[in-house]
C-alpha cells in the first residue's frame, strides 16, 4: 500500500538554511545539506527546500546547492522559490532536483504548467497553493501579500488540467498557528482532483497528522518549525502514526 | 568495472550517477556508441516522456544500438517502459525487448503513483512517480499492487529494468544498485 508522506520543508537564502534550527548535532546548522542528511537518516520521505533569495543572480548559488544535495541524499527533493521559466526547472533538475514547485507564476502564467508538463512531465510538477478562507478560500501570491480573485479548488482543478503532478496546498489561515492542518479544505481538495495533495500549515502536534491523513484525506504532510526545534522527531511521528494504523515506511 | 549510464537527456540521468558515486563507483555518462559497447555494465535511465525519449533514441541511433546489447542492462523507470513494444504515452513504438505494452493507470485512485510503496512479498520500501505501467507478463519479476498487479522488475536474459526508482529509495534503493553491480 502507498505510504504516506512527512515532508520537512527547509527555508534557503542565499545558499542557506534561513529558519534558526535546533540541532546540537550539526557542524553548520545553516549548511542545508548537513539538515538532509539528518532528516533523511531520521526517515523524511521527502525533502522541500524553498529559496526566498530575492535576487536573479543568486540563482547560480541554488543551482550549485540543489547539486550538493543531490549528491549527497538519497530520498527524493523538490525545489521551489522564484521559479518562472522553463529554463530555472531544467537547470535545477540536471541539477538532480526532482521536483520544482511553481506558485506565482503559474498563477500569472498559467501556460507555464502545460509548458513544463510537456517538456519534462508531470511528475516534477508541483502547485505551490497559498490560500486564504474569508467567506471562500482564495488563492494568494507574493508569499501572501497579494490577493487575488482565484478560487482555491478552481485553481487546483485547472492546474491538474494544465499537468500539475501534485498540489502542495498552504493554508495562511492555519500557517504558524501549530493548531493542526485546513482539514476541511484540504478534505474538499483531495475530492476535487485525482492528484496528491500535500498538506501544508498547522503541524503543532502528531495527532495533526493523524487527522490530516484520515479525514483531511492528505497523501502526504509538510512542516517545518516543529521538525527544526526538535518538538517532533521524523521518527517518532512516524512510529505513532503506524500504531494508528496509517501506512507510513518505517 | 566500467558502467556506462545512457545519456541521451533523461531527467534523472544526475541522480543516477550520484547513486552510484556514493556506492564508490564512477559510472561514465555518454550516448557513443563505442563507450556503451565497451561497458562492462549499462543503465538506461529515464524520467520524462515516452515519445519525446523515443524521439530522441531514434535520432541518436540507440533505438538499433540497446536492443543488440549483450551486457547486462538495467532499466528505470521510463527505461523499463520503452524497453517495451509500445507505450501508451503519446502511442509510440519502442525498442521492443519485452513484447508488452505500457499502459495508463485507470484513475480509480490518484495518478500519478508518486511516492514509497513496496512490492508485494517484499518489505522494502521503493520510490515510485509514473503514471503509465507495464502489466504482468511471463519475465515479471516483482509485482507492486496499486490500481492494478503491475510490474516492478521485469528481466529477459542480460535485461532487467525497474518501475521505481532505486537510485531515490533511501537504503533499500542502495542495496538494490549494489547488487546490480556485483551480480
Amino acid at each position: 500500500m502507498l505510504a504516506k508522506r512527512v515532508i520537512p520543508c527547509l527555508d534557503i537564502k542565499n545558499g542557506r538554511t534561513v529558519k534558526g534550527v535546533n540541532f546540537e548535532s550539526l557542524r553548520d546548522a545553516g549548511d542545508p545539506v548537513e539538515l538532509a542528511k539528518i532528516y533523511s537518516g531520521e526517515g523524511a520521505d521527502e525533502l522541500v527546500f524553498l529559496d526566498i533569495t530575492a535576487t536573479h543572480e543568486k540563482r547560480k548559488t541554488l543551482v550549485a546547492l540543489v547539486e550538493r544535495i543531490a549528491a549527497t541524499i538519497n530520498i527524493p527533493f523538490t525545489v521551489g522559490g522564484g521559479i518562472s521559466t522553463v529554463e530555472d526547472v531544467y537547470a535545477l533538475l540536471q541539477s538532480g532536483a526532482d521536483k520544482i514547485s511553481l506558485n506565482s507564476a503559474a498563477v500569472r502564467n498559467p501556460e507555464l504548467i502545460s509548458h513544463i508538463a510537456e517538456k519534462f512531465g508531470s511528475q516534477c510538477l508541483v502547485l505551490a497553493i497559498d490560500a486564504k478562507q474569508t467567506a471562500n478560500w482564495k488563492v494568494y501570491l507574493n508569499g501572501g501579500r497579494l490577493e487575488t480573485e482565484l478560487d482555491l479548488f478552481e485553481w487546483a482543478k485547472e492546474a491538474e488540467q494544465l499537468g500539475a503532478g501534485e498540489i502542495l496546498f498552504t493554508s495562511m489561515n492555519h500557517d504558524g498557528t501549530k493548531n493542526g492542518f485546513a482539514n476541511d479544505a484540504l478534505r474538499q481538495l483531495s475530492e476535487t482532483v485525482n492528484i496528491p495533495v500535500i498538506a501544508s500549515g498547522g503541524a503543532g502536534a502528531m495527532e495533526h497528522f493523524y487527522d490530516t491523513f484520515t479525514y483531511g484525506k492528505a497523501d502526504a504532510a509538510l512542516a517545518a518549525s516543529i521538525f527544526h526545534f526538535k518538538e517532533i522527531g521524523i521518527n517518532d511521528l512516524k512510529n505513532y502514526l503506524q500504531q494508528k494504523a496509517i501506512t507510513v515506511r518505517l | 568495472m566500467k558502467l556506462v549510464i545512457i545519456n541521451y537527456g533523461a531527467g534523472n540521468t544526475q541522480s543516477v550517477k550520484f547513486a552510484f558515486q556514493r556506492l564508490g563507483i564512477t559510472p561514465v555518462l555518454s550516448y557513443s556508441k563505442e563507450e556503451i559497447l565497451s561497458a562492462d555494465k549499462i543503465i538506461f535511465p529515464g524520467v520524462g516522456h515516452a515519445k519525446a525519449a523515443m524521439d530522441v533514441l531514434r535520432k541518436k541511433g540507440l533505438d538499433i544500438l540497446i536492443p543488440q546489447l549483450k551486457q547486462p542492462v538495467l532499466g528505470i523507470c521510463l527505461g523499463m517502459q520503452l524497453m517495451c513494444k509500445f507505450s501508451e504515452e503519446g502511442n509510440v513504438d519502442c525498442l521492443g525487448i519485452f513484447n508488452e505494452s505500457v499502459k495508463l493507470f485507470e484513475p480509480k485512485l490518484k495518478v500519478p503513483h508518486i511516492g514509497w510503496n513496496k512490492t508485494d512479498g517484499n518489505d522494502d520500501w521503493y520510490y515510485f512517480v509514473h503514471s503509465y505501467y507495464v502489466p504482468q507478463n511471463e519475465f515479471t519479476t516483482m509485482t507492486c499492487n496499486y490500481i492494478t498487479q503491475f510490474s516492478a522488475a521485469i528481466q529477459k536474459e542480460n535485461f532487467s529494468a525497474v518501475q521505481f526508482h532505486p537510485e531515490k529509495s533511501g537504503q533499500a534503493g542502495e542495496d538494490f544498485l549494489k547488487n546490480f553491480i556485483e551480480a
